[in-house]
């Protein structure tokens, strides 16, 4: 997720032709677009305050991406202008992937190896690569007993891939143990990872209370009350890097316990749906964060990391999985798709979450009549929100919540790190009607089948580079790896023995490239980082992939966040039967 | 009839059995089945085509020289050949990777269904009543015995009832009235079945056996069959299914392409033979790969038979015939022990348990067997309270009876090889690190955890347990408060049924130490026996009570230290007990005895002070050396002082006359006791075979085979007899080897008495893998090697461990 900065110049993906040495060494070796690039006052807005250099690191990125920016500038002038804006992220950059293969670009920029003096220095083994890519990786399955597994989830295997440092991206996984299912998201921060931290942390709970009954809630309430030990509500399913914020968590349940106090003063009788329960959850949330930022804390830090979550911005896609419903809630641009197997064994891929962003002509249509007419032009600029913001829903972003005069009050009366800060200060340009912004879900509601095999949950780090088809495909067949052949049958047919141990042996080498990886999301970033125009994998260009250094990783691909949940079919299948 | 997983049996007699009660059973069934078609007019298929067992490995080829050498004792023919005679013998196969093979000429092929069909042709003509398509609902149990069967045509009297049901018998064995648990598991098992051969192959060309490959080879009506054993087998029924679905299942090529493929490197001349069909037939396996018989420990006339570990047909001759015996006799004519259902518990009951341990037994099939492996599932079951403690410290674990226990320990710094690797037939890895622990309980002291000992506690308001005690022992227990008596519980032929320690904690209360997997068939043994009377109690206490044994010369100042009680040998002698306080504990057991013939104590502690205890004696013990030990070590020290242990060296079919023992027997306790006639009769007429050690003498303990256990002895160049323990003994720096020495007549093979001369004047030999090494006999242990002070008139002759 980005900020679009300012001029809007920057988005143009190629800079093979980059004046800045340092860039063509990494253009050419890569042959591979340049991702539109964020303006670094923005991205490192909120610099955490036990960063001392941030600042300097700063200073440079800023003067060598002012020259990309530059750069590609006169490059818009010179070459066709269609890439200039924000929406170049899908198709276009096949084709250009098609234009520039490895070898092409390497004849066409054969002078320029002295810059290159040597490339071998970017190339990593086999084996580094793994460990790059499976840092993070987690899996979690839903535990059996002997093969006997009631829950309609398998089990999900999720990673991460940072482009930023540090990551902006998150995710949360949980099982509901006061109510059924399990719930999944991933979030994707914008203007720091503050807000998408706290989301992360927040929002289950925040579903997980609007899920429960009265009578639990009561019971929690007491508990609270009386200092007895309270019912866990949620068992977290965590990669050790995916952190809890210590310092805040009495804060935050300060919070969730007024919005639970609420709920039971509320108490309607009636039995909770899920759709509206999740919608209440991102509300309530997101208004918590920013009445939590518009109160402040006595604590100083406390009082910076709340003015920092609501000064950041996070989108959020979350499913809740319980039998067969399957309820999608999504605010943003992140997205969720169900790998379909149909019948004849291949895959297809259904959504099951609309982006908002200004490529969705309703979400584009809604903005529009939640504002005056006179405002209709600058509303979406440059397929940004206000020209500024690329979800057109979030959590967090003040900004694009409060009016002028909060913001205002609040950056002055908040602590020195805010008030020196040039992004908070400033004002969105024709900021009239406030709230622009909201963290309102949209939610799919679907019944599971039995040939509903996978949910994939991602940032949009995955779907600008790779298409969904593509995306059901690989994992589909990662998933049911050998099950998913044909079972052999000799029947009557005449084979003999050395026929039939060639089949085998041939069936055997397809399946064991596919078990390089033991995690589904895994594979997934494998093929998104490193796909060839052919659709596999090809290694030495992910190998410069990630080989990037820090401070340019970001302008080739995003942060991704990939959960991949495998639904159970046979409990799918019984469950279906039982209905009928 | 026939007509579940008998009907597709491969059909193979093999008597290459590495268990010699197995190749007992398989020897007998192959002379059954060769006179069967003759006595019933049944056609069987008996085809007596020979096998051979090829080797790839230089261990594969030792370990196939092992068994040869028990084969030829046994009088089955049986020789090692060269690749090349291999390649006479069969015309198909490829020999280049061979670098030897066993070739059994008097192995054979039936077809099982009609083996099955003679077999009960032969019975009806005896007056036996098979009903057919009838399947049995419930058993019908009274008062702890069998009364009949509900079947689906009506009830069914009868006095013994036999569940040999095969992969159902564990369900079946759950229907009864009381559960009756039979610990087995299915798997799927495929084989191959191939169209004839251009060139029919003939009928009497050998099976091939390739356990390197995993697979087996026959001649299968001109064309071949084969199956084989994969490393990941496809464990199924683990929640019961209707047994019809045996019909339905699946084949999977993709499963069997490793089989597959080590069958075309095997022959590649079959590339084009055509493919008939790839039959799936589920077999089943037990816990350790042995089969299961016997009589349930809870229910009289309920016997078992099942679990063949897919070698059905080979077993099923012998296994009926040692069943029929314990039916009709009581006892079978052979040691079925190792075979025998009361070896297992509920412990291994478990679904999961049995699931994940079938999965890790059926690659072990084919898996080189060497000595001490240990099965790496189900694991971590029952363990000691100090298990965290003591595997912290580098435990390495094996496990009996469920329960873990230590092997030795690896100190710190040092590594040992991956398990796969460690796999040898000669000197182990870990020998210095036994070696070290040995050292310390010759020169200072060891603390062993050996809680895993069956703890039994009986007790009675009068005389009942005294009196019972002592017709079911045969030692005298009528001794003072606070005496150890080592003494066997015999049968009725004077045999070992257990061989156990019995402390007199009062008059009328007694505290029985037992090996580890006594705890079912013990307990069944005295529950059968004692009267029945409510003043009469007892308890199993083995989960109350963690043991540890401080074994070494200086385990008595280590203990002093930690009690105000007097330890010192003129206080506390051998073989006494004293209940006393250690550290803050109070109620220690505590026992002078070590299982090892070393000085030291056992410590019986309950459970709750068992870390109390065990720090306070490590820090104490610091100043003396102290430091932990395991089994490996035990074992080294009780078998270079010739203890013999129960289940390994002694068992029903071993009196106490025949093992040096007499002294543990009191003939004249003025009162009748179980197995007194038949040890009075072996003491007028002498035994017929004798408990003996060997002391290997022209061994290299660095570049031979080490032995192991079931090595031939030879005296005077004929066969004896069989070791049944050995070990390494550090202070003789020899191996040394216990077994038993019978005495052949030369001319008829009549078993003659065994006399101290017989044993002391002759020449005898080990035979290891086919290679003999000098040895020397003893009857009694080195004197030299006892430096502590025993009691007068009893010297400690037991131990309990088991590898």
């Amino acid at each position: 997720m980005e900020l679009h900065c300012l001029s809007g110049s920057l988005s143009l993906p190629y800079c093979y032709l980059s004046g800045c040495k340092s860039y063509r060494i990494y253009a050419e070796l890569l042959a591979i677009p340049v991702r539109s690039s964020r303006l670094p006052l923005l991205s490192d807005a909120m610099p955490a305050p036990t960063h001392l250099f941030p600042l300097i690191r700063n200073c440079e990125i800023s003067r060598i991406c002012s020259t990309v920016c530059y750069c590609h500038h006169k490059h818009l002038c010179c070459f066709s202008s269609h890439f200039a804006h924000g929406h170049f992220r899908y198709a276009p950059q096949k084709r250009f992937a098609a234009l520039y293969r490895p070898k092409e670009n390497f004849n066409h920029f054969i002078h320029a190896r002295d810059y290159a003096s040597t490339p071998q220095r970017f190339y990593l083994t086999p084996p580094q690569v793994n460990s790059i890519l499976k840092a993070n990786e987690y899996s979690f399955k839903v535990p059996e007993f002997d093969g006997k597994n009631v829950s309609s989830v398998l089990g999900f295997d999720s990673n991460q891939l940072p482009a930023n440092a540090p990551i902006e991206d998150r995710r949360s996984a949980a099982t509901c143990l006061q109510t059924r299912g399990m719930l999944l998201g991933v979030f994707d921060g914008h203007a720091g990872c503050a807000c998408a931290q706290a989301v992360s942390e927040r929002l289950f709970y925040y579903i997980a209370v609007s899920l429960l009954p009265h009578e639990t809630l009561l019971e929690i309430e007491n508990a609270v009350e009386s200092g007895r030990a309270l019912l866990p509500i949620l068992q977290w399913h965590k990669h050790p890097n995916d952190y809890f914020s210590k310092e805040a968590s009495k804060l935050y349940f300060n919070s969730l316990r007024t919005y639970w106090q609420e709920l039971i003063d509320l108490n309607s009788g009636e039995t909770t749906d899920v759709k509206e329960a999740l919608i209440n959850a991102f509300k309530r949330l997101d208004n918590d964060i920013s009445l939590e930022a518009q109160v402040g804390d006595p604590n100083s830090f406390l009082n910076y990391l709340v003015l920092r979550v609501a000064f950041s911005g996070a989108t959020a896609c979350v499913a809740h999985v319980d039998g067969v419903d399957l309820h999608v809630a999504n605010t943003g641009d992140s997205r969720a798709m169900l790998g379909v197997q149909e019948e004849d064994g291949s895959w297809s891929a259904v959504n099951l979450s609309y982006d908002h962003n200004a490529q969705n002509e309703r979400e584009v249509e809604r903005v529009k009549t939640e504002h005056p007419k006179s405002e209709e032009k600058s509303l979406v600029k440059q397929d940004r929100l206000l020209g500024l913001l690329m979800p057109f829903r979030a959590f967090g972003d003040v900004k694009f919540k409060w009016s002028i005069e909060l913001q205002k009050r609040v950056v002055e009366s908040g602590p020195d790190q805010l008030n020196d800060n040039e992004y908070t200060k400033f004002i969105p340009p024709n900021y009239h009607t406030p709230p622009y912004l909201t963290a309102e879900p949209e939610v799919i509601h679907h019944k599971l089948r039995p040939q509903d095999k996978f949910l994939v949950l991602a940032t949009d780090g995955l779907w600008e580079t790779m298409h969904r088809q593509d995306v059901a495909r690989i994992v589909g067949e990662y998933l049911t790896g050998v099950h998913h052949q044909q079972p052999i049958a000799v029947g009557g047919y005449k084979v003999t023995l050395g026929q039939m141990h060639g089949l085998l042996t041939e069936r055997r080498a397809r399946i064991s490239s596919v078990f390089e990886d033991q995690n589904a999301a895994t594979h997934l970033i494998r093929h998104a980082v490193g796909n060839n125009e052919f659709g596999t994998v090809d290694h030495e260009r992910l190998s410069k992939m990630l080989s990037l250094p820090e401070e340019l990783a970001r302008m080739y691909r995003d942060d991704i966040t990939i959960i991949v949940v495998q639904f159970n079919s046979h409990v799918i299948g019984a469950c279906q039967n039982e209905e009928l | 009839m026939a007509a579940g997983t008998t009907r597709f049996c491969a059909g193979i007699v093999s008597t290459a059995r590495h268990v010699s009660i197995e190749l007992k059973m398989a020897d007998y069934s192959n002379k059954l089945y060769q006179q069967l078609e003759q006595e019933t007019g049944v056609q069987t298929g008996y085809m007596k085509t020979g096998s051979i067992s090829l080797a790839q490995t230089q261990d594969r080829l030792i370990s196939l020289k092992r068994i040869a050498s028990s084969l030829n004792v046994m009088g089955i023919p049986c020789e090692i050949i060269t690749p090349k005679q291999v390649a006479q013998l069969h015309p198909l196969i490829n020999i280049h990777d061979l670098v030897g093979a066993m070739y059994v000429p008097e192995d054979a092929l039936v077809s099982s269904a009609n083996v099955s069909l003679a077999l009960a042709t032969a019975a009806s003509r005896n007056g036996v009543q098979i009903h057919e398509r009838t399947s049995v609902s419930h058993v019908l149990i009274q008062k702890g015995r069998v009364t009949g069967v509900e079947t689906d045509r009506g009830k069914i009297q009868c006095q013994y009832f036999v569940n040999c049901a095969g992969q159902w018998a564990y369900e079946l064995g759950h229907s009864g009235d009381e559960p009756v648990s039979i610990p087995l598991h299915a798997c799927e098992h495929f084989y191959l079945l191939t169209h004839p051969l251009k060139e029919p192959l003939a009928s009497s060309v050998p099976t091939i056996v390739d356990l390197d490959g995993r697979i087996y080879i026959r001649n299968w009506q001109g064309g071949i069959l084969s199956g084989g054993f994969e490393k990941n087998p496809k464990p199924l029924f683990t929640e019961g299914r209707n047994q019809l679905e045996i019909q339905n299942l699946q084949e999977d090529w993709d499963h069997f392409e490793p089989l597959l493929s080590a069958l075309l490197r095997r022959m590649p001349d079959l590339e084009a033979l055509q493919i008939m069909q790839l039959v799936n037939c589920p077999e089943s396996f037990t816990p350790d790969m042995r089969c299961i018989m016997g009589e349930s420990p809870t229910v009289r006339g309920y016997f078992v038979l099942a679990g063949m570990n897919s070698a059905g047909i080979s077993y099923g001759g012998g296994a009926g015939k040692y069943l029929a015996e314990w039916m009709v006799n009581g006892y079978p004519s052979e040691n079925v022990w190792p075979l025998d259902l009361k070896r297992f518990g509920t412990l291994q009951s478990s679904r999961t348990f049995l699931r994940h341990r079938v999965m890790e037994v059926m690659p072990l099939m084919c898996d080189l067997k060497v000595p001490r492996w240990d099965f790496q599932t189900g694991r971590q079951l029952r363990t000691s309270p100090l298990y965290d403690r003591l595997d912290a410290q580098g435990a390495r674990w094996m496990e009996k009876h469920g329960f873990e226990r230590v092997k030795y320990f690896v100190p710190p710094g040092k590594d040992l090889l991956d398990l796969d690797q460690s796999k040898t037939f000669y000197k182990p890895d870990w020998f210095d690190i036994v070696g070290s622990e040995v050292k310390c309980c010759k020169e200072a002291v060891c603390v062993i955890d050996m809680s895993s000992f069956t703890k039994f506690e009986i007790s009675s308001t009068g005389d009942q347990a005294l009196e019972s005690l002592q017709y079911l022992f045969s030692n005298d227990l009528d001794v003072p408060v606070g005496h150890v008596v080592h003494t066997g519980m015999l049968n009725e032929k004077g045999g070992y049924e257990n061989d156990c320690s019995i402390a007199r904690l009062s008059k009328r209360s007694f505290f029985m130490i037992s090996p580890t997997d006594q705890q079912v068939h013990c307990w069944a043994w005295l529950k059968n026996r004692l009267p029945n009377d409510s003043n009469l109690t007892m308890e199993d206490v083995t989960w109350k009570y963690t043991a540890l044994n401080l074994i070494g010369p200086r385990a008595v100042d280590v203990l002093s230290e930690l009690s105000y009680a007097p330890i010192t040998p003129e206080h506390f002698p051998s073989l006494f007990c004293k209940e006393m306080s250690v550290g803050y504990a109070n109620g220690i057991r505590v026992m002078s005895i070590t299982h090892t013939g070393e000085p030291g104590f056992m410590l019986y502690i309950p459970i709750e002070y068992a870390l109390h205890v065990y720090n306070e004696v490590m820090n104490m013990g610091q100043k003396y050396g102290i430091r932990n030990a395991g089994y490996y070590a035990l074992r080294s020290l009780r078998i270079e002082k010739f203890f013999a242990f129960w289940g390994q060296d002694l068992d029903a079919f071993t009196t106490p006359m025949e093992c040096g023992r007499e002294f543990q027997v009191k003939l004249d306790k003025g009162m009748q006791f179980v197995g007194q006639e038949a040890l009075l009769e072996q003491k007028q007429n002498g035994v017929y075979k004798r408990f003996t050690m060997f002391i290997l003498e022209d061994h290299d303990t660095d570049m031979d085979l080490w032995p192991w256990w079931g090595e031939p002895i030879f005296r005077n160049g004929r066969y004896v007899g069989k070791t049944t323990s050995s070990a390494y003994s550090y202070t003789l720096e020899r191996h040394v080897c216990l077994g038993f020495v019978h005495h052949f007549d030369e001319k008829t093979g009549e078993e003659l008495v065994v006399t101290t001369d017989f044993i002391n004047q002759g020449e005898y030999e080990i035979d290891i893998a086919g290679q003999r090494f000098q040895a020397k006999a003893k009857l009694y242990p080195f004197s030299s090697l006892f430096t502590h002070r025993r009691r007068k008139d009893e010297v400690e002759l037991s131990g309990y461990q088991r590898e």
